[in-house]
C-alpha cells in the first residue's frame, strides 16, 4: 500500500483536517465522565458488574436515539491486538490504562473516530470528542449530544449536590475535561514559556507536556485543560479555558513576530537546518523527530518553508510513533530498527509535497 | 486526578522514573513534588490495588504517608473504607460519596471551587431525583399534618404524593 494510500485509511479526522486558529491549536478535546447508577466503579468491578456494564452500552448505542448520532464500532480490548491498541492510544482515542489492563475495557468508534467512548476505564464511561483546531464549544455540543442519547438508555450515577458521581473525587460534578493541543515554539524558543505556564497553573487550569516528562515537552506542544470540575456549568468551565487559550495564542503570535523581527537569521537557519535533517537522515529517534518537526512546522507558519502542508507536524508525531509505524510498515521493530525506518517514512512522506525552502 | 502521595490536592506534576527499564508515571501535587526524595520512592511502593485486596493496609507504617483521618467511615454499599479511599485516590460505587459525606466536604472545597453542582442535569436521572427528594418532603409533611390533626391539608398531600408516586413509576 502507498503511504497516501495508508494514510487516507489510517488518520482520524483530527490528524488530517484543519480548524480555526490551527497555526497553533492541534486540536480540541472534550471528555466527560459517566458511570451507571448501582454498579461499582471498575476498581472494585467483578466479571459480572463489568459484563452489566458493556451489556447496557451495548443496548444504548443500537437506540435509535444513538444510532442516528453516526455510525459506531463497540470492540471489547481483550479481542484487539495489543498493536492495534496501541495505536487507538498513539491516536489519542483511548487512555494507556485500556492498552495495559484491557480486562473488561471496550472502546465504542465513530468511523471517523471524532468520538470515542472508553468503557470500564477508570469510570464506567468516558465520552470523548477530538477535532482539529480551536473546537471547544463544537466538541461540547457533540459529546452533550452522545451523552443526552446515551441517556435515554443508562440510568447515570447522579447526586443532586456533587452531580455526576465519577471515581475519583477531582472529575466529580461536571465530570467534564475540555483540553486543547497547543503548539507554542516561539514562547519556548524566547524563554516565556516557564513564567507563562506558571500564571496559567493559577487560574484553575493544568498545563502538561504532550510528550515528555512533567511540564517538559518534546516539540513545544503542550496540553492545557481544565483542573476544576464541581461548582461550574460546563459553559462557564470552556468558556473560562477559552479565554485564557485565546491570550496564549496572541502571546505566541507576538513572540513570532518578535523573533522574525529580531533573530530572523538564526531563526531561519533553525528551521532549514531542521527541514534538511528530516528531508535526508537515516536514523531519527521519537524525540528528535518531534523536536524537528516543530520547527519546520514553525517555518510554514512563518512562510519560510513553502509547500509543505501544515498537517504535517500532526500527521507525522502519530505516524512516527512506536505501534503506529510497526502497523504502517507491518511487522515489529526493535527500537533501533524503528529510528531506520522512522526516518525512511519522514523522507517519504515530504517527498509527497512540492517542498520549496526559501 | 488526585496526587498520589497526599491523596488532598489535585496532581499537577507528572514525571516518569525508570528503574531497571521498568517504567512508571506519577502523578503529584507540586508540594508533594518537591518533597519528593526516596521517601517518596519507598512509600509509592506501597500504593496499589492488591494492596487493597489482600487488606494489608499498614501504610501508616510506610514513610511519607500522614496518619489517616476519618479512620471508621465505610460504604456499606461497597465496603470500601475512607481510609482505604485515601489509599487508592478512588471510589468504589457512587453510594461512596454519601457515606463518606462528612470527609469528603473538606476535600472537595480542597480540590474544587465549590460543592454544589452547577451544570448539566441528566434529564432521566435527574429528574428522578428531584421527584424522590419532593416525595421526601411531602410524606414528612403529610406525617405532621396527620399529628396535628390538619385532615383536610393532608387529604391535598395525598393526592400529592399519589401524583408524584405515579410519575416515578412510570
Ligand atoms: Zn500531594
Ligand atoms: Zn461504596
Amino acid at each position: 500500500m502507498s503511504l497516501g494510500n495508508f494514510l487516507q485509511r489510517a488518520m482520524s479526522r483530527w490528524m488530517r483536517d484543519g480548524g480555526p486558529q490551527d497555526d497553533i491549536i492541534l486540536t480540541s478535546r472534550i471528555r466527560i465522565a459517566r458511570n451507571i447508577q448501582d454498579i461499582p466503579f471498575p476498581i472494585l468491578q467483578t466479571q459480572g458488574h463489568a459484563n452489566q456494564v458493556l451489556d447496557t452500552v451495548r443496548r444504548a448505542i443500537a437506540q435509535p436515539a444513538f444510532t442516528r448520532l453516526g455510525q459506531f464500532e463497540m470492540v471489547r480490548m481483550s479481542d484487539m491486538p495489543l498493536l492495534d491498541r496501541q495505536v487507538l492510544m498513539e491516536k489519542h482515542l483511548i487512555s494507556k490504562e485500556l492498552v495495559d489492563k484491557p480486562r473488561h475495557g471496550a472502546v465504542v468508534l465513530r468511523d471517523d473516530e471524532v468520538v470515542s467512548i472508553m468503557v470500564n476505564e477508570e469510570d464506567h464511561l468516558r465520552i470523548q470528542v477530538i477535532m482539529p483546531g480551536l473546537r471547544l464549544k463544537e466538541a461540547w455540543q457533540l459529546a452533550d449530544q452522545i451523552d443526552d442519547a446515551l441517556e435515554t438508555e443508562i440510568p447515570y450515577a447522579f447526586h443532586e449536590r456533587y452531580g455526576y458521581l465519577t471515581a475519583c473525587p477531582t472529575n466529580v460534578g461536571t465530570g467534564i475535561r475540555a483540553s486543547v493541543m497547543m503548539h507554542l515554539p516561539a514562547l519556548v524558543l524566547s524563554g516565556q514559556i516557564n513564567r507563562i505556564l506558571t500564571a496559567i497553573s493559577q487560574v484553575g487550569l493544568t498545563v502538561r507536556g504532550l510528550y515528555g516528562e512533567g511540564t517538559e515537552s518534546a516539540g513545544n506542544l503542550f496540553q492545557v485543560s481544565n483542573q476544576v470540575t464541581l461548582g461550574e456549568s460546563e459553559e462557564e468551565i470552556i468558556a473560562n479555558l477559552m479565554s485564557v487559550v485565546q491570550q496564549l495564542i496572541d502571546h505566541e503570535r507576538q513572540a513570532r513576530r518578535m523573533l522574525l523581527s529580531e533573530n530572523r537569521d538564526a531563526l531561519e537557519d533553525r528551521i532549514c537546518r531542521s527541514f534538511g535533517i528530516l528531508a535526508y537522515a537515516r536514523r531519527m529517534d521519537s524525540k528528535e523527530t518531534l523536536e524537528r518537526l516543530s520547527d519546520v512546522r514553525l517555518g510554514i507558519d512563518l512562510g519560510i518553508i513553502k509547500g509543505v502542508s501544515a498537517g504535517i507536524l500532526k500527521e507525522l508525531m502519530i505516524m512516527t510513533q512506536p505501534a503506529f509505524l510497526q502497523k504502517y510498515f507491518n511487522q515489529e521493530l526493535s527500537p533501533a530498527e524503528r529510528d531506520v525506518r522512522r526516518a525512511a517514512l519522514i523522507r517519504e512522506r515530504l517527498r509527497m509535497d512540492n517542498t520549496e525552502v526559501r | 486526578m488526585l496526587c498520589q502521595n497526599c491523596h488532598e490536592r489535585p496532581a499537577t506534576v507528572h514525571f516518569t522514573k525508570i528503574v531497571n527499564g521498568e517504567k512508571s508515571e506519577y502523578r503529584l501535587c507540586e508540594q508533594c513534588a518537591r518533597e519528593r526524595g526516596d521517601i517518596f520512592a519507598k512509600a509509592v511502593n506501597s500504593f496499589g490495588f492488591n494492596h487493597l485486596l489482600g487488606g494489608l493496609l499498614n501504610f501508616e507504617s510506610s514513610p511519607g504517608f500522614t496518619a489517616p483521618a476519618g479512620k471508621g467511615l465505610r460504604c456499606d454499599v461497597c465496603g470500601m473504607t475512607y481510609q482505604q479511599f485515601t489509599q487508592v485516590g478512588q471510589f468504589g460505587c457512587p453510594s461512596c460519596y454519601e457515606h463518606f459525606a462528612p470527609r469528603l466536604e473538606p476535600l472537595l472545597r480542597r480540590i474544587q471551587s465549590a460543592v454544589q453542582h452547577t451544570g448539566k442535569v441528566p434529564a432521566r436521572t435527574g429528574s428522578h431525583v428531584k421527584l424522590r427528594k419532593d416525595l421526601e418532603r411531602l410524606r414528612k409533611e403529610l406525617q405532621q399534618c396527620v399529628a396535628n390533626e390538619q385532615f383536610e391539608r393532608a387529604a391535598e398531600i395525598r393526592d400529592q404524593i399519589r401524583a408524584l408516586e405515579q410519575q416515578l413509576g412510570q
